[in-house]
């Protein structure tokens, strides 16, 4: 067992049926880092996390949670994490206290420690006002933080998040990266599955894309970044008769530049200094500009990259 | 606050699953109405109703019906459990439960230990409501007390076939329904509100293995001789065998649901 790793994952298969919900996947997660599970709906994320959660048993290849293999040791692995499901798993029927009572409870605190701890977590998550209304007149976002506060009873070292903003409007959504950054800063090894690039982007130091079951890529989002997409130059005139001569000067400078319609001009875009030429060559020839960006790489553009629909 | 975490402790774990049931019954208190509403309407529907036909008048009819309405309760009572564990898996609740260091049977075990409250409260009014239509045993205070505890606990070993079937079926409103056609099959293709001999004759076969006719045999000697007879033994053992057979199978099918 290595000490640095809070997770070790190999090659991990689960079988439905004839359907291999995930295939052959392994990766390690280190002590203290976020650790994004990406992937489109039905990639194998959530089915990942139930086997690494100790919820769903593996067809073959195991988990192991600081040294603790989840098939053999599952208590012990069990008493090492929090786990915040997808949907809020909370009771719905009773309040914010009584649910932070209970499961503080079935964590094996005192009567005295559950209490202490409750009142400790409705403060931190904001929720001591709302305490004792049932959950069902909570919003998403109480339901959210109460869910998460239910998995930090403990003070796990490490906390699995399934999916924890999906259905949040962007305020909260906002409010949840603060709260998961805050568990960060305390140290804690956090993994999370999530749909949302610019979630795994904001928050994850590493990230594993998952496709059909299978490990596609696994590294820092700025790595990931690098690996699929450069900068492109995007140039629209305003007159469409003069697009091909500012294609021609676009491709003098950059090399090469494709006519993605009438107007607009698509060109990989390494070089900065080259703007100025361009700009200028296109002034001598009295072509007017109606648009200009320059379009900086985005997650969205490796996860389409790296998630393209096999065709078959 | 550094925490240390006890060893599961599966009684503790229990408890604390138990006392949350009650709690949601006590938020939702509209849960106990079944239990309320439906011997009283079924005492007062069936007494007044067939009683005249079948008994040739009601207070000859109620030490009949009684101990049948009794158990029909209890088996509706029982078919509850099972819909309340598919609610509480499909809301993922069983999922963070299944989580934590704790034993596995806990969460079933507390539902149903919490749900024989459900039980006992029936069991009242269905005594209380015959009683104030003029039912009066002959026997002591003491057999009313053993036929409760002995439908209570049927009752509850009941519900651990629906608890399996819960957790088999692939929602609650299935759950519902099937519960539903089963209660109504066994209870009234039994000796609950008819004598079963003036049923045709393949009816009565099947009435005769009805094992809702034992229990309510064993509970109508208990309350005309004011005895424990060798019936009741039967019954008893049966119930026990209940809860040993599909105690450890519901556990299983928990452990194994996915």
């Amino acid at each position: 067992m290595n000490q640095d790793y809070a997770v070790q994952v190999t090659h991990l298969t689960k079988k439905f049926k004839d359907k291999v919900a995930v295939d052959d996947v392994s990766f390690n997660i280190y002590r203290g880092e976020v650790f994004g599970l990406l992937g489109p709906n039905g990639a194998g994320k959530t089915t990942t996390l139930r086997m690494m959660t100790t919820l769903l048993k593996a067809t073959s290849g195991h988990v192991t949670i600081f040294g603790h293999d989840v098939a053999k040791e599952s208590s012990a692995a069990r008493a090492m994490f929090g786990l915040t499901g997808q949907y809020a798993s909370v009771d719905e029927d009773i309040s914010a206290r009584e649910n932070l009572m209970i499961f503080s409870r079935l964590n094996g605190l005192s009567r005295a420690e559950a209490k202490q701890r409750t009142t400790e977590l409705l403060t931190e998550f904001s929720l001591l006002e709302s305490a004792d209304k049932t959950i069902s007149d909570f919003s998403g976002g109480m339901r959210r933080r109460l869910d998460l506060a239910v998995s930090l009873i403990t003070r796990p070292a490490l906390i699995f998040l399934d999916e924890p903003t999906t259905g949040l409007d962007p305020r909260t959504r906002t409010q949840m990266w603060e709260t998961i950054r805050k568990l960060v800063a305390e140290g804690s090894t956090i993994v999370l599955t999530t749909q949302y690039l610019d979630e795994a982007d904001e928050l994850a130091d590493r990230i594993a894309v998952i496709d059909h079951g299978k490990l596609v890529k696994i590294g820092t989002p700025a790595s990931l970044k690098e690996q699929v997409s450069q900068s492109k130059l995007s140039l629209s005139v305003a007159d469409s008769n003069q697009v091909t001569e500012a294609k021609d000067i676009v491709t003098t400078h950059l090399k090469s530049a494709t006519l993605i319609d009438q107007t607009t001009i698509l060109a990989p875009f390494d070089d900065s200094n080259r703007l100025t030429d361009i700009l200028m060559d296109l002034r001598a020839k009295q072509i007017s500009v109606s648009h200009l960006s320059v379009q900086e790489p985005t997650l969205d553009d490796v996860f389409l990259n790296l998630t393209a629909p096999t065709h078959n | 606050m550094e925490i240390k975490q006890t060893r599961s402790n599966l009684i503790m774990n229990t408890a604390t699953m138990a006392y949350r049931n009650l709690l949601k019954t006590v938020h939702n208190p509209d849960r106990f109405m079944d239990v309320i509403i439906q011997p009283v309407m079924f005492m007062m529907l069936f007494g007044y109703l067939f009683g005249g036909a079948i008994a040739g008048g009601v207070k000859a009819y109620l030490p009949t019906i009684v101990p049948g309405i009794l158990i029909q309760t209890m088996l509706s009572a029982a078919t509850g459990s099972g819909a309340q564990i598919r609610e509480d898996l499909d809301s993922g609740v069983f999922d963070r439960f299944k989580s934590l260091p704790m034993a596995h049977i806990a969460p079933l075990a507390g539902q149903l230990f919490a749900d024989s409250l459900r039980l006992l409260i029936a069991t009242i009014t269905s005594l209380t409501t015959g009683y104030l239509m003029g039912w009066r045993p002959d026997v002591g205070f003491q057999w009313i007390i053993v036929i409760a505890l002995l439908a209570i606990f049927m009752g509850w070993a009941i519900s651990w076939v629906f608890a399996l079937f819960g957790l088999l079926a692939k929602s609650a409103t299935m759950v519902q329904s099937i519960s539903m056609m089963g209660m109504m099959m066994l209870s009234f293709l039994s000796n609950a509100f008819i004598p079963i001999h003036t049923l045709p004759k393949f009816m009565q076969v099947l009435a005769n293995l009805n094992p809702i006719t034992f229990v309510i045999t064993a509970i109508r000697q208990i309350l005309a001789n004011g005895a424990w007879t060798s019936e009741s033994l039967i019954v008893l053992a049966f119930g026990i065998g209940i809860v040993v057979v599909f105690a450890p199978l519901t556990v299983w099918a928990y452990n194994h649901n996915n």
